[in-house]
């Protein structure tokens, strides 16, 4: 048994990376993500792989998209304005059919913001992360074990679907420490990229990773079969963690870092006899529409924790479809909540039934 | 000798405009991965512009990659297959507007690819409107009074700058607008593939071409028109060449 | 068990250090633990402070708001963090670098002159394991030999010859009284 060891956030983030087979990585400092960068560049010559500084973001995630069609694990990270640099290049990503991992650290926006944690980028990274129709799988670890255990199976998902994958994590969970195990005996399995810009070495047509087309039906046909795979990956891959639902009244919805602090404030409320209850969604896209109805059943309320202005509750009035009343608690601008806060929330909702 | 089209171009018809010099440029590339007999291990990056459908019209690999990226996704390629040929097949607008940044540090960093540069001075696939190589006075869509540069800023002379950086093995500008100058475009086009395969560095090599549909005028005087007015701004000739030796990195 | 401890000072004070310190000896114990620094423009040269949560159960938030334990090393740390210590909470306070006396009532306050001790016994620069050993007297948040492999933990190897002289600093933190 590997024994458990500290480690922050971020190095966690980038060391996972490292054991998920990625051996290329483009980045650009920006805080709260710099340690990613900084691990990367201490690890990658000695495992042999590439760390790169890039001269922007911009440059950073085409590099990512040329080490990937290439056939290589590869992956970027950075902070939220980075991440509104990248856009381009994820959505050039998701067209042309190439898996890739991209970390966001999330911090304060918009604009410059801030620097403290944040989770204002749900909507950037579940609705909008570039310009055109397309999805990426977004993933959103809570605890610094979780980052390690969600790279690598974001490699394992972008090669599965040839798609981006984002780690959606933040500034609170990149810098903390908390006990790792970091097991290196585990095998991994990358498949092969037939389909990769590799060099046919005259024994094949040639490869073209593109994602122009030019004629509307053949672009339309294209996208509706990215469609129906989206449609498959709904039904596969939805994931959350359910913490004391069974007879929820008042069902906390939350994911990351807010999802730690729900949990207190959940725990609070049962100590106090009310029946509340936590979902903690995994992924934020796909989302995990079935735990929210089937909590329907016994929820008068469900709250959503976020720390933002109120983005991912969307997500859950869409389902909940005005059957049930979903409220917000937010904190924002790197303000971070308090279980007492969420508490006060929850016992404001028992009040009104 | 029998003039049959080049392996490393594929069957499809090319759908560049008459007198247009991406045809050639295309076909001396072509020539150059045939003669140094590495198709098989080629990986080219079609940009944005009217050449973005290079990756129907080479036979190598091929990936096209968003305005102005090309040489960072070229560095992606090159970084995980270091062993394999990588060019870039980029407009004036692509390499010396919005892919400026991308340009100047993948030269810097002496990453060990080709770039090949059409310079024609005009945006092409748009529809003909100011390029960052416009010359002065040059009527184009959007500068209907001709390019001021007062207001517009001057043009970039792109070998002459990149010459500067020590990454650099190779910068070489040419032309094809006579037989001269396309054996000269084909020879430096060859050399910039050598370096490479050797691993000298950076090389690339600018290509001053016509745009007659853009540029309104017939193709004979689109000939004329470069001769007069391309070549005095953009001096042909090798404005880096790091020889036998490896270019600093 | 649950502690949930605020180290705050200066930077260059080694208040990150001990975090860890308390955070590997928790973890070596068997316990959860959790260890968030402050970031940013304040790390460079201004106040510098560390959250850490040692419990018998998960943690929820690893930002510590209402801390069980406050080791101040500085004024502005001091005046900032002691309304927010929890009632019955405790406060280390190094009175060899502050003067003020804590106001509140409800709190157990101890004064420890911990860059004084530390310099006086050739410790140079030590002043925060001082307080560790203080900390450890007062809470024994863990074991003792946890707290000392924590310690050992904490030293990255290529400085594992000052081990030595943290368990010295750490030994007077616990032996002197106020």
């Amino acid at each position: 048994m590997p024994e458990k060891v500290l480690m922050k956030g971020n190095e966690a983030l980038a060391e996972a990376a490292i054991m998920a087979g990625c051996r290329y990585f483009f980045g650009y400092p920006i805080t709260p993500q710099t340690e990613v960068a900084m691990h990367m560049s201490k690890r990658m010559p000695k495992v042999g792989g590439v760390y790169l500084q890039a001269e922007s973001e911009v440059a950073a995630i085409n590099m990512v998209l040329g080490a990937s069609a290439a056939g290589a694990r590869a992956m970027t990270s950075s902070s939220s304005p980075g991440i509104s640099l990248k856009s381009e290049g994820l959505s050039y990503i998701a067209g042309s059919d190439v898996p890739a991992v991209i970390a966001n650290v999330q911090r304060a926006g918009p604009g410059l913001g801030g620097i403290q944690p944040s989770q204002a980028d749900y909507f950037q990274a579940t609705r909008a992360a570039g310009h055109g129709d397309f999805k990426m799988l977004v993933l959103a670890p809570s605890t610094v074990q979780e980052i390690i255990d969600l790279v690598a199976d974001a490699f394992a998902l972008g090669d599965e679907y040839r798609m981006p994958v984002m780690i959606l994590s933040d500034g609170l969970l990149g810098q903390m420490m908390e006990p790792v195990v970091i097991d290196e005996t585990k095998k991994i399995n990358i498949p092969e990229r037939p389909w990769a810009i590799s060099g046919h070495e005259n024994k094949r047509k040639h490869n073209v990773v593109n994602s122009l087309y030019i004629e509307p039906p053949d672009l339309e046909a294209i996208l509706k079969a990215r469609y129906e795979k989206y449609e498959l990956i709904k039904k596969k891959e939805q994931r959350c963690e359910e913490y004391m639902t069974d007879d929820a009244e008042i069902v906390v919805v939350a994911y990351g870092a807010s999802a730690r602090i729900s949990r207190s404030a959940v725990d609070a409320a049962r100590k106090d006899g009310i029946k509340a209850g936590l979902i903690r969604l995994i992924t934020l896209w796909p989302y995990p529409d079935d735990a929210i109805i089937s909590r329907m059943a016994t929820a008068k309320a469900f709250l959503c924790v976020e720390m933002s202005m109120g983005q991912m509750v969307d997500d859950v009035r869409l389902i909940v479809g005005g059957k049930r009343d979903v409220r917000f608690f937010g904190r924002t601008g790197g303000m971070i909540p308090t279980p007492a806060e969420v508490l006060r929330e929850i016992k404001n909702i028992k009040g009104g039934f | 000798m029998k003039f049959e089209r080049p392996h490393a171009l594929t069957d499809a018809q090319f759908h560049y405009c008459p007198g247009c010099s991406h045809g050639i440029v295309h076909r001396l590339v072509a020539e150059a991965i045939d003669e140094l007999g590495v198709e098989g291990r080629t990986a080219g990056v079609a940009s944005v512009g009217c050449s973005v459908f290079a990756y129907n019209y080479f036979n190598c690999d091929m990936i096209q990659s968003p305005h102005g990226r090309a040489q960072a996704v070229a560095t992606g390629i090159k970084r995980v297959h270091p062993e394999n040929i990588v060019f870039t097949y980029q407009g004036d607008g692509d390499l010396a507007a919005i892919g400026t940044a991308e340009t100047v540090h993948a030269a810097t960093r002496g990453e060990n690819i080709t770039v090949i540069f059409i310079n024609n001075a005009i945006y092409g696939m748009t529809g003909g409107q100011m390029a960052p190589t416009t010359l002065p006075g040059q009527i184009t869509q959007t500068t209907p009074y001709g390019r001021s540069v007062k207001d517009a800023g001057h043009p970039i002379r792109v070998c002459e700058m990149l010459s500067t950086l020590d990454g650099v093995a190779l910068a070489q500008r040419v032309s094809v607008d006579s037989v001269k100058n396309v054996k000269q475009a084909k020879n430096a086009i060859r050399k910039a593939f050598e370096y490479q395969i050797e691993g000298r560095g950076y090389t690339i090599v600018e290509v001053l071409s016509t745009c007659p549909t853009n540029w309104g005028l017939s193709i004979q005087d689109s000939l004329e028109w470069l001769r007069n007015n391309m070549m005095p701004y953009y001096p042909l000739g090798v404005y880096k060449d790091t020889g036998g030796k490896e270019a600093v990195k | 068990m649950s502690m949930n401890l605020l180290l705050a000072g200066f930077g260059g004070q080694g208040i990150l250090f001990t975090g860890k310190v308390v955070a590997y000896a928790g973890m070596l114990d068997g316990k959860e633990i959790s260890w968030l620094p402050s970031y940013g423009p304040e790390m460079r040269g201004g106040t510098a402070n560390c959250s850490v949560c040692v419990s018998d159960s998960s943690i929820g938030s690893p930002l510590v708001t209402e801390p069980d334990v406050l080791i101040a090393m500085n004024l502005p740390s001091l005046e900032k963090f002691e309304n927010a210590v929890v009632p019955n909470g405790l406060i280390i306070v190094d009175s060899s670098i502050v003067d003020e006396k804590v106001k509140r009532k409800d709190v157990r306050s101890i004064y420890l002159p911990a860059t004084r001790l530390a310099s006086d016994n050739g410790l140079k620069g030590m002043a925060n394991m001082v307080m560790a050993g203080r900390l450890y007297k007062e809470t024994k948040f863990c074991s003792e030999s946890a707290f000392n492999e924590g310690i050992k933990k904490s030293i990255p190897a290529r400085k594992q010859d000052l081990m030595e002289k943290n368990i010295t600093a750490v030994k007077i933190g616990m032996e002197n009284s106020d």
